[in-house]
């Protein structure tokens, strides 16, 4: 069977694909959509919403071990439903995907999972919160207290992670708007993770601490047609304040951005289209593709403006959609340490 | 009387392109007699030698041989014949090429069961062929091939002999030669000689001579 | 110039159509034979190839529950949940429409590449996995299932016949399977930390990987029989061909000195024949490849029972046009006029422009000419002995091959001379001594027709001594091994435990049959445990042993191993062979045909010692009255009927394969002779116009043209009786060196040699008859010569 096929299956493209990045631009029919001023209802709304047609958990970190190495973490588990229907048994057309890596200076370990919703091989309950597929999970008494595992081939991690402050919705409430055209998705986060834990890799077991920071999503059509990739922020700042930015590709030259900047007690200021900039410096050969591995990022409002440099500039996650995420450096106005993810350069 | 050949027409291919070969040919010959048939190219003197020698048949008349009735016979009675009383020397082709030159001779004469060894050296010897008897006839000359086709037909001793142009394709000197030496042994043999040729003076040879013009005897 | 040459040399064909006709027909029979075979080899290859690919889980370890029962789908969860990548498979049959078909469900999402694989291109992964009722499977499979409104069927290439692939959710609901799986494939790369198995799901046991079940290598003797058909088929061919260029090319001399003399130069007269062949090689490769499919699928079906039969491998029984097999076709065409011409085209280019115009007729073979022919056969002939004896590998078996039957072929005309002029020699009569001299003057116009008659010969001989030898084996084989009266199974080691106990009862001997996967001398293989049984010791028949092979192997103190295994490494009776932790001499070594993997027997207690947890789930029973027996197990034990199975019916089977295989044989037998025959109705047309001046002064001394006419069809006859003097030494000279050399270095085993008289004379009155058949209307043309043809020979007048 077409891995490619799959792929794009899971990541909800249906026919035809140049409908954005993975199919995410495609037109919804019969799934509901993300309507401005949400109100959010806790805790169910950490659980699955099977009529919205793209979902994700996604939990990147920043870690220091205790050889003296720093290590970046990813835990991400997408939903998507080839129709706005949930059920028990194989026809369910609820499908799930697991990505798992850890970045060192030097190594990228990569594992990725599919599998079927209905039968019980992955899902997310709400109360209490267990979001799973095979035998990688996160899960825990409430959101704010969360054990999070998984393994590859070749990796394994178990960690412990503990919020040190409130969830921060995105964009207007949580209604995160990705094009001119309005398309728009729910977005929350948990940026104020504290991590402890094991890592497992080929060398031996590795102590690590640290913080994560958790992006909740969901949508049916979160970009529009034209949109064929992003570049997204997650920066800490060593100042306690965090900042969230992207920038969605349309066309060749053109771009859509937002960004949210976040004080140390969590509370959020959205930025509209155009308040926030990042340009790519430096472009490296990764795998045969062009990618850019430093940025100059930009919020003049908050006087931002500093170097995003990869950790380690070969982070490609060579899953059946690939993509690149790992850990930055942050250095200029503010200092600090996050996360980045491309999409579209493949 | 050997021959008697009465009133013999022969037609050759059909509706319009009929050729009338023979228009009513009547002749006769005695036993021991020679006699040379002459006339253009496509006068039908080969065709009246093929008819006598029951090697066709006519389209009507009579032939008869020593008594016989040549034309009514069938393809078995006409092969008998050939075997058994008429010997034919053609102007090429005479022999059979798989068969040494000794078994050319006797060939004919152990068909018709009347071999005789003896008989066969002597005329192998009188037509100078002895030391040629183990070859095969492709290794041969022409006029030595003559001479091999001359001694088989003369090896049975049939009453007859049927000769169509012999010599045509052999130059002069050895066509002398050749005819000399058929001629001395038909006259050891007492066979009559019926022999189709263009040439006046192997006709000059023989006892008597006909000539055929246009399907009918000229003189 | 060169249109006017090109019209030149066609007008040559024109006026002599029977030539032309016998280049075509040749090199269309050529074609067609080898197309044909391929076609089939092709079609069962590609089947295999599909059966491999639709499941091609075999290369996988997989988990199965130990008493073969299904697994419960929570299993499958349980595991996936523990970190145990596996993925599920539900196999089963379901009437569907017209047709019982297997269905084998799967779960894309989990499954290792080359699982399943099946184009989804022209379908939609979300239908597929949703429960809309995909399946795939070959349009053929789809065709004969007919209307289904339920159910959405996407044809498919890369599918084993009569099966479908579908959803596993689907196969649930079409097999009454709910939440049931047969077995789960296991994904190489598994993630760390996973516990071990007996912790999740004790009850299930894992089989290793299988590296060596490749169905191609099972049915290659079979496939290889029919490629030598092929390959002689297309060598006859090409012998025509041969003759048929070579006479053009005679006839043709004068008219190729005139061109060349009015200024065509030669690079272009060359280029022109090219041309003209090239053209001829395309329309009688594309007949030739139209009667090749006919021929195969002709053919298919009964090649499909044989191979279902004999080795289960399913192909379909209808035949799928294959670009690539046309279009190698056409190049096998031209590659064998190629070959054919190569002989007329280098005289060509040594032909001086003013050569005398008399040449030897075109196929008058000197005696020079046969000795040459006589020194390369026998060192043919030497070099094949040489090779036989020295050589090793499937190269040399092939070489061998080759030698032989080129070496035979070239020495057919020097044993012909020699016979026919003793033949000659002791003539009594005129006409004997006539007829004799005659067909050995024939001999070089025939002899390549003869060539070809002897290679078919020789090949019928061969491969039907191989065929039959391997069946009278093959049912001694059965005998050995199917001793037991009947055979039953029960789907769990409980059940037989039970049917152990209540056959002991019933029957008058119960042998399990005990099995393990195990290490054989560096081999993966299977070790059987034998109960200590008269039957063993009476029916087994061994290639080599020492005195009392069995009653060492229950003293515990030796082991059987089967032929291919000790020949892989080179073990021979006595050498000492290890399974696990013991070690025990080799005290015989058995026929093990068809089986592409070791082997080894040992006694039932040694084996439990070293395998204590296999369970028999198979035995065989021992009984004088099998009827009462079977009644007994179904109405008594409650055995279901479809687990017994008695042994007459499985020999009815394996003879019903065997004879389908005969078809097949046979069949390819009267082609190629039926080619061979052509060959010579060819000569034998094309001397007739050149044997006027050699029978006409016999006629003209006096034999009848009938007699000349019965005296060509007796030496027809004569030629093809002595050609299978010829031919039968050959073909047992090469069945042998395809049984013994060839199957040995190609499979392992070595087959006896049997001799079938019988069907050598079969084989020899086919070949005469063939031969009579081609000689009758050559013949009959001869005998109704008219007289004015025969006489035109003697002179150019009328």
């Amino acid at each position: 069977m077409n891995v490619k096929a799959l792929a794009v299956a899971i990541c909800l493209a249906a026919p035809a694909t140049g409908q954005g990045f993975a199919g995410l631009g495609t037109e919804v029919d019969g799934f509901s959509v993300p309507q401005p001023n949400p109100t959010f209802d806790f805790p169910a709304d950490h659980g699955a919403h099977p009529d919205y047609r793209i979902e994700w958990w996604y939990i990147t970190a920043n870690l220091d071990g205790a050889d003296g190495v720093e290590y970046g973490l990813q835990w991400t588990l997408f939903r998507s439903a080839l129709a706005p229907e949930d059920g028990t048994g194989w026809e369910t057309p609820q499908l799930w995907m697991g990505h798992a890596a850890i970045t060192t200076p030097t190594d990228h370990f990569v594992a990725e999972r599919l599998g079927r919703g209905g039968v019980g091989q992955a899902g997310v309950t709400a109360d209490p919160f267990d979001a799973w597929i095979d035998d990688w999970s996160l899960s825990g008494p409430d959101f704010d207290t969360l054990r999070m595992t998984a393994a590859g081939a070749d990796f394994a991690y178990e960690v412990d992670l503990t919020a040190t402050g409130p969830l921060v919705f995105q964009g207007d409430r949580g209604f995160s708007v990705k094009s001119s055209e309005g398309q728009a998705s729910y977005y929350y986060s948990q940026p104020f993770f504290e991590v402890a834990g094991t890592l497992t890799l080929p060398e031996g077991e590795v102590a690590v601490t640290g913080s994560a920071w958790l992006d909740r999503e969901w949508s049916s059509q979160p970009l529009g047609g034209d949109q064929t990739g992003w570049d997204w922020f997650s920066l800490s700042f060593d100042t306690g304040e965090r900042m969230m930015g992207f920038l969605l590709h349309e066309g060749e030259d053109t771009s859509y951005t937002s960004a949210t900047w976040i004080e140390p007690d969590g509370s959020a200021t959205p930025y509209p289209n155009g308040a926030f900039a990042a340009e790519p410096l430096t472009i490296t050969d990764v795998g045969g593709r062009d990618v850019p591995t430093q940025w100059q990022v930009r919020l003049p409002d908050r006087g931002v403006d500093v170097t995003v440099t990869a950790m380690n500039p070969q982070a490609w996650m060579e899953t059946s959609v690939p993509y690149w995420e790992g850990p930055v450096h942050i250095e200029g106005s503010h200092t600090g340490r996050g996360y980045l993810e491309m999409t579209g350069y493949e | 009387m050997l021959l008697d050949v009465e009133n013999v027409t022969k037609t050759f291919g059909a509706a319009e392109e009929r050729i009338e070969v023979l228009r009513g040919v009547s002749l006769s010959l005695d036993a021991g007699e020679t006699l040379a048939l002459t006339g253009e190219s496509g006068s039908g003197k080969s065709t009246l030698l093929h008819l006598i020698g029951g090697l066709d048949h006519p389209d009507s008349g009579s032939i008869r041989l020593d008594g016989t009735e040549v034309t009514t016979l069938d393809d078995a009675g006409r092969a008998r014949l050939r075997r058994d009383q008429v010997g034919v020397v053609f102007q090429q082709f005479n022999l059979i090429p798989s068969l040494r030159v000794a078994d050319n001779i006797s060939f004919q004469a152990r068909l018709a069961g009347r071999s005789d060894p003896d008989w066969n050296a002597t005329l192998a010897g009188r037509l100078g062929l002895s030391s040629q008897l183990s070859k095969y006839p492709e290794q041969l000359s022409g006029g030595q091939q003559q001479r091999v086709a001359i001694g088989r037909t003369l090896a049975a001793k049939p009453p007859l002999i049927l000769a169509d142009e012999p010599t045509g394709n052999l130059d002069e000197a050895t066509a002398d030669a050749v005819l000399d030496a058929m001629l001395t042994l038909v006259r050891e043999t007492r066979s009559a000689l019926l022999i189709v040729t263009h040439s006046g003076h192997v006709a000059a040879r023989m006892d008597r001579q006909i000539h055929l013009a246009k399907g009918r005897i000229a003189s | 110039m060169m249109r006017a040459g090109l019209q030149a040399l066609l007008s040559h064909w024109t006026r002599n159509p029977l030539q032309l006709f016998t280049l075509l027909a040749g090199l269309a029979l050529a074609t067609a034979l080898w197309s044909g075979v391929q076609a089939i080899n092709a079609e069962a290859r590609a089947s295999y190839d599909a059966a491999a690919q639709t499941l091609g889980e075999a290369r996988y370890a997989q988990l199965r529950r130990a008493d073969g029962s299904p697994i419960p789908q929570q299993t499958y969860i349980d595991l996936r949940r523990a970190g145990w990548l596996v993925s599920p498979v539900l196999e089963g049959r379901a009437q569907i429409g017209a047709v019982d078909l297997r269905i084998a469900g799967i779960d894309p999402l989990t499954a290792p590449p080359g699982v399943g694989t099946i184009a989804l291109t022209n379908g939609e992964i979300g239908d597929f996995l949703t429960g809309a009722g995909q399946l795939f499977a070959t349009p053929d499979t789809i065709a004969r299932i007919g209307e289904t409104p339920d159910l959405t069927f996407l044809p498919t290439d890369g599918v084993a016949p009569d099966l479908a692939i579908t959803d596993i959710g689907i196969a649930q609901s079409l097999l009454n399977a709910e939440g049931e799986i047969t077995r789960l494939v296991v994904i190489p790369a598994q993630p760390l930390g996973r516990p071990p198995l007996e912790q999740i799901a004790p009850d299930l046991v894992l089989t290793a990987p299988q590296n060596d079940t490749d169905m191609a290598q099972l049915t290659d003797s079979f496939h290889l029989n029919l490629t030598a058909f092929g390959l002689l088929s297309f060598a006859v061919g090409i012998f025509i061909v041969n003759g048929a260029i070579g006479l053009a090319f005679e006839q043709r001399r004068q008219m190729f000195r005139t061109l060349r003399a009015t200024g065509l130069p030669l690079r272009n007269l060359i280029g022109l024949l090219a041309a003209e062949l090239i053209l001829f090689a395309l329309v009688a490769g594309t007949i030739g490849m139209a009667l090749g499919y006919l021929i195969a699928a002709a053919l298919l079906p009964d090649v499909a029972a044989t191979l279902r039969g004999l080795y289960g491998a399913d192909i379909a029984g209808t035949l799928t046009f294959r670009g690539g097999w046309f279009v190698s076709g056409l190049v096998i065409a031209l590659g064998g006029t190629a070959l054919a011409s190569i002989g007329a085209m280098s005289k060509l280019a040594r032909l001086p422009i003013l050569a005398a115009g008399q040449g030897r007729a075109w196929a008058m073979v000197s005696s020079a000419r046969l000795r040459i022919q006589a020194i390369v056969s026998v060192a043919l002939l030497l070099a094949a002995a040489g090779i036989a004896a020295f050589g090793s590998g499937l190269i040399a078996g092939f070489s061998l091959l080759g030698a032989l039957l080129i070496g035979g072929a070239l020495a057919l005309p020097v044993i012909l001379d020699l016979l026919l002029s003793v033949g000659e020699r002791i003539a009594k009569s005129v006409t004997a001594q006539w007829f004799w001299a005659d067909t050995r003057q024939q001999l070089p116009g025939l002899s390549l027709a003869l060539m070809a008659l002897l290679l078919a010969m020789a090949a019928n001989i061969g491969v039907s001594t191989m065929v039959s030898s391997f069946r009278l084996t093959f049912i001694g084989f059965l005998d050995q091994r199917l001793a037991s009266e009947i055979y039953v199974s029960t789907e769990t080691a409980e059940g037989g435990r039970l049917l152990e106990e209540f056959a002991t009862e019933h029957a008058d001997a119960v042998l399990p049959i005990l099995s393990a996967e195990t290490d054989l001398a560096g081999l993966p293989g299977t070790v059987f445990g034998a109960r200590d049984h008269a039957t063993y010791r009476d029916n087994w028949t061994f290639l080599s042993s020492t005195a009392t092979p069995w009653e060492a192997v229950h003293a515990g103190t030796g082991i059987l191993l089967n032929e291919q295994t000790a020949r892989k490494r080179e073990l021979s009776v006595g050498d000492p062979l290890t399974i696990g932790e013991a070690t025990f001499p080799i005290t015989g070594i058995y026929g093990d045909y068809g089986n592409p993997t070791g082997q080894a027997i040992l006694s039932e207690e040694t084996f439990r010692d070293l395998f204590p947890e296999a369970e028999a789930t198979r035995f065989g029973l021992r009984t004088s009255d099998p009827e009462a027996l079977q009644e007994t197990l179904i109405y008594d034990f409650g055995l279901d009927a479809s687990a017994i199975i008695d042994q007459a019916g499985i020999k009815a089977i394996s003879l019903d394969v065997f004879e389908r295989t005969f078809s097949v044989t046979t069949a390819l037998n009267i082609l190629t002779l039926a080619v061979a025959g052509f060959a010579i109705l060819m000569s034998l047309l094309t001397l007739a116009g050149m044997r006027l001046p050699q029978l006409a002064p016999v006629w003209a001394q006096g034999l009848t043209r009938r007699a000349l006419g019965r005296y060509e069809l007796i030496r027809a006859l004569l030629l093809a009786a002595l050609t299978t003097l010829v031919a039968i030494p050959l073909g047992i000279v090469l069945a042998w060196a395809l049984l013994a050399i060839v199957n040995v270095e190609a499979f392992g085993w070595k087959l006896p040699m049997y001799l079938f008289p019988l069907l050598y004379l079969r084989l020899t009155l086919l070949a005469c008859l063939a031969a009579a058949l081609a000689a009758l209307w050559p013949a009959r043309k001869l005998a109704r010569t008219p007289a004015a043809h025969l006489l035109k020979v003697f002179s150019n007048e009328r």
